[in-house]
């Protein structure tokens, strides 16, 4: 029978919830209680509480439920990566996206046309997670959290340097190192390990359950122990792990003369490294820099790239220096990594179960 | 040149004093010559070539990227030279790219024909890192801002070799970029270097406050008064180079060599002298305001018309050097102040006179005097001071000698508005406090708010400590580092919010501010827990003391 290949709105389209797949009814990374959601990775932005059905990689499942109870969702299903699975009308598989530990890209073929949704990637090699893998479709959804050319990201190995030479010429003061504590906390300790460096590390308490998580699995991160309140004054010549929104907390007080760290994407510029007061920048970003998102987007093949969180105006037009279709997608509810570090905090102590706009 | 431009890159995130010295220490112990030494040129603005246009940058820029993304990417980062940097992708293979000294490109910037810079300026980029590049674009367009003075730097390398940075300063004006001399002295592989400078700083010498407490313990007898003018403190000095040429020099007190802003002022003195004193704005034989003074400071470039119409002026108050005379300070005030008057009558000009004394018997005279300063000067008037008549000249801020004794500020009820995150160590702090007056809203009967002034001292630790807490536990909205204080309402309507005390030094009118006054100088004197926000000041009270005539100190709340 002559069929005509299905146009990739009728497959997605945006609604108040979130991205919707029609002809296999459920949603991609829904921002609102759906009764069935396909996650891509626990990141509080795409992964919340509360769906009916919930599809996701086994290490996905165990994030959410690490992080909200185990009674996240009515039901859950674990996609085993590269196996496709039949949805309703359409034809679903989960490929490693190199975010974080468990994130993967969700690919939906109906009608012939095969759409990859990024949610969130990586090409820099991180010690954490699988590798990105590159999977050939029509349509490729990808984020843009840093997609303007200034973020080219650097070697980590030259950022953790940069906190060690700080570490021997203040050995007076406490290190506190900012960073998210989904993912980019454990990379941090591993590349911090693997440029030598033995000594124990320090955590906030709000960094122990997911980091004791990451080390049942496996994760070889060294000692590691948790900040007492009456040991803050002796870390003297430590380092500290914190969430970022710590660094300005009456609980930075107490370590001694504290240099101030953050690692993230957003270091790369000087006006926000200094206006959120940050001393030592270290630019260690778990999202692709321009670099890889323009090189996945051609190896993709993708004739058309829809374009969603983050800076798409410079993206959607280099696309279209390059003869591809582009559009973006304007969705609400996806933050950059500062946002998802305040949706991460509020759900790790247990507070509102707000999310961030 | 990455190197030294990782270090400026440091210094500015750096907020402490001691901070910035590590780090600095740190990079002149470990780079070689002649490195080093133009990286102190760099920092102490000795280094003279001509800037390049900000086009020019654009233009090499324009032959590697699409215009559209270099737009959208100028537009979010907001500086030219840091966008560049970012969006700068070396060609050739990384091997090839060889870190370019600073050395090389200030010799190559001094000699270089205009139509060769851009050559050499994409070549340069090439082979420089990231910051490499950003630092170069701000060296060579002249917006380098280095988060450090003269002096820091100065002191950095004194600290190589345990030396005062008196010393350093002492024989810096003999001294040429790259300090070959200069570095081998203080790492003791050389002499010291000659101090031939003719007209050399020394560190000036500080007052105290002056406490009440104080009051009763001196004897007024031993000491003489002045009035504390409201200028700014200078030294000028001026001598013969041994080729016999005049050198002189004005400084600012902490040694910067200020000379280039006040032509005026160094052209009359071409006598032998080391003058301590304060830069005034005198029109018509009377002493202006610190505003009018300001208005001269806040000039880029000093044309003969800002010569005209502010002319600028020392009152002297102390001598350091007299004549040929090298030193005097070891000399009683008072016998320094007599040289100093015979200098200034042997060397008549109109640009200088004699600060002078104001005779009392008591501290109770002195304060009525100090209160209300009566003569044409008056206005500019801060205060007085008293110096003990057998104090010599010590550099810093010796205890026991002079005092200052400043005019009662002025003082006003406002209510906190907002709180700021402070910088370095107080960046945990809401510590930063904007305030306000009432006002009548527009087009109803109703009372606002209107924002008068930020403070961010005035406070002890502890004050500090609860002030972050009532901030951090008010309603209202954050805005970044900002967090807004709203107020709240009484069962009955008054508006509930927290009073604080705020003293200033002086009042203008301003179309920046939204209230259409700023203050100077102003701080939180006293929170006024006990205070209803509804009984905090209105505008009315500031724009009362604008009018000239009610100028005198407003009376603190008993
Ligand atoms: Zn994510
Ligand atoms: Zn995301």
């Amino acid at each position: 029978m002559f069929s005509m290949a299905m146009r990739p709105t009728d497959i997605l389209k945006i609604t108040p919830q979130g991205l919707y797949c029609a002809p296999g009814d459920f949603y991609v990374d829904p921002i609102r209680p759906v009764p069935r959601a396909l996650i891509t990775h626990g990141h509080a932005d795409h992964a919340r509480a509360g769906h009916g059905k919930v599809l996701a990689t086994q290490e996905t499942l165990a994030i959410m439920a690490a992080r909200y109870g185990e009674n996240f969702a009515g039901e859950t299903q674990a996609a085993n990566l590269r196996e496709r699975m039949t949805i309703g009308d359409t034809a679903v598989s989960f490929h490693p996206a190199g975010h974080v530990f468990g994130s993967a890209q969700i690919a939906i073929e109906a009608g012939g046309t095969r759409i990859v949704a990024s949610g969130d990637y990586k090409r820099a090699p991180d010690p954490t997670c699988l590798p990105f893998e590159v999977v050939p479709c029509d349509v490729f959804i990808t984020e843009a959290t840093f997609g303007l050319p200034v973020f080219r990201f650097g070697d980590t190995r030259d950022e953790i340097a940069k906190l060690l030479a700080s570490l021997k010429l203040f050995p007076d003061r406490a290190h506190l190192v900012g960073a998210y504590s989904l993912g980019k906390a454990q990379r941090v300790v591993a590349l911090i390990r693997e440029a030598g460096y033995d000594r124990t590390i320090y955590m906030h308490g709000a960094m122990e359950r997911l980091m004791t998580f990451y080390i049942e699995r496996g994760m070889a991160l060294g000692p590691l122990q948790k900040v007492a309140a009456a040991e803050r004054g002796k870390l003297a010549g430590e380092i500290i792990l914190c969430p970022p929104s710590a660094l300005k907390d009456l609980w930075s007080r107490h370590f001694p003369d504290p240099v101030a760290a953050f690692a993230s994407g957003w270091m790369r510029t000087k006006a926000r490294a200094r206006q959120k007061g940050i001393e030592l920048p270290l630019v260690i970003s778990d999202h692709a820099d321009w670099t890889g998102l323009c090189q996945t987007i051609t190896e993709t093949g993708a004739g058309e790239i829809w374009v969603t969180h983050g800076q798409e105006d410079a993206l959607v037009h280099w696309c279209q220096t390059q003869g591809l279709k582009a559009k973006p997608l304007h969705m609400i509810g996806y933050g950059d990594e500062g946002d998802v570090s305040e949706v991460e905090e509020t759900l790790g102590h247990g507070l509102a179960g707000e999310a961030a706009a | 040149m990455n190197g030294f431009a990782a270090l400026i890159d440091r210094l500015a995130y750096e907020p402490r004093r001691n901070g910035k010295l590590a780090l600095m220490e740190a990079y002149f112990r470990d780079t070689p010559d002649p490195e080093r030494g133009f990286a102190l040129a760099a920092m102490t603005g000795s280094l003279k070539f001509a800037n390049a246009k900000s086009g020019l940058i654009r233009a090499l820029m324009a032959e590697r990227i699409d215009p559209v993304l270099f737009d959208i990417s100028y537009d979010y980062v907001g500086d030219l030279s840091e966008t560049v940097a970012l969006l700068w992708k070396p060609r050739g293979e990384a091997a090839e790219r060889i870190d370019t000294p600073l050395a090389d490109i200030v010799e190559a910037l001094t000699n270089m024909r205009k139509l060769d810079l851009p050559g050499h300026l994409a070549r340069w980029l090439d082979a420089l890192d990231e910051t490499g590049r950003w630092a170069l674009l701000k060296l060579i367009t002249g917006g380098l801002r280095i988060g450090v003075s003269a002096r820091l730097a100065k002191t950095a390398v004194a600290n190589l070799g345990g030396l005062e940075a008196n010393a350093v300063e002492q024989v810096w004006h003999g001294l040429k970029p790259p300090y070959l001399d200069l570095f081998a002295w203080v790492e003791g592989r050389g002499p010291m270097p000659e101090a031939n400078d003719p007209a050399p700083f020394r560190p000036v010498m500080l007052a105290h406050p002056l406490e009440d407490s104080e009051i009763a313990r001196l004897d007024p007898s031993e000491f003489v008064a002045e009035w504390k003018w409201d200028g700014i403190r200078v030294q000028a000095v001026s001598g013969r180079a041994t080729n016999g040429e005049r050198v002189t020099r004005l400084y600012s007190r902490t040694g910067e060599d200020i000379s280039t802003a006040f032509p005026d002022l160094v052209d009359t003195i071409d006598f032998d002298c080391a003058i301590d004193g304060e830069l005034l704005v005198m029109r018509e034989g009377r002493v202006e305001s610190f505003n009018i003074l300001q208005q001269r400071l806040n000039r880029k470039s000093v044309s003969p018309k800002l010569l005209l119409e502010y002319p600028a002026h020392i009152r002297a108050y102390d001598i350091i050097a007299d004549g040929g005379e090298a030193d005097v300070r070891t000399l009683p005030f008072e016998e320094r102040r007599q040289r100093l008057g015979a200098l200034l009558e042997t060397h008549p000009r109109a640009r200088i006179d004699l600060s002078p004394l104001v005779p009392f018997e008591s501290f109770e005279d002195l304060q009525a005097l100090r209160a209300s300063p009566s003569g044409e000067d008056s206005e500019a008037i801060e205060g007085c001071m008293l110096k003990r008549r057998d104090s010599p000249y010590v550099p810093g801020r010796p205890k026991g000698f002079w005092f200052k004794w400043k005019r009662d500020p002025l003082i006003v009820d406002c209510v906190l508005m907002y709180g700021q995150r402070g910088h370095g160590k107080r960046s945990s702090f809401y510590s930063d406090f904007t305030f306000g007056v009432w006002r009548a809203k527009a087009g109803s009967n109703e009372e606002e708010l209107v924002p008068v002034g930020k403070a961010y001292f005035g406070f002890t630790d502890e004050e500090l400590i609860e002030l972050d807490r009532y901030v951090r536990k008010a309603a209202g909205q954050r805005f970044g580092p900002v967090k807004e204080v709203a107020l709240g309402r009484t069962a009955d309507g008054r508006p509930v919010g927290l009073v604080l005390e705020i003293a200033f030094e002086g009042l203008q009118r301003s179309t920046r501010h939204k209230s259409g006054v700023a203050m100077r100088f102003p701080r939180i004197s006293r929170i006024r827990w006990d205070k209803p926000a509804d009984e905090a000041d209105r505008i009315d009270a500031l724009e009362r003391l604008l009018s000239p005539t009610l100028l005198e100190p407003a009376e603190a709340d008993p």
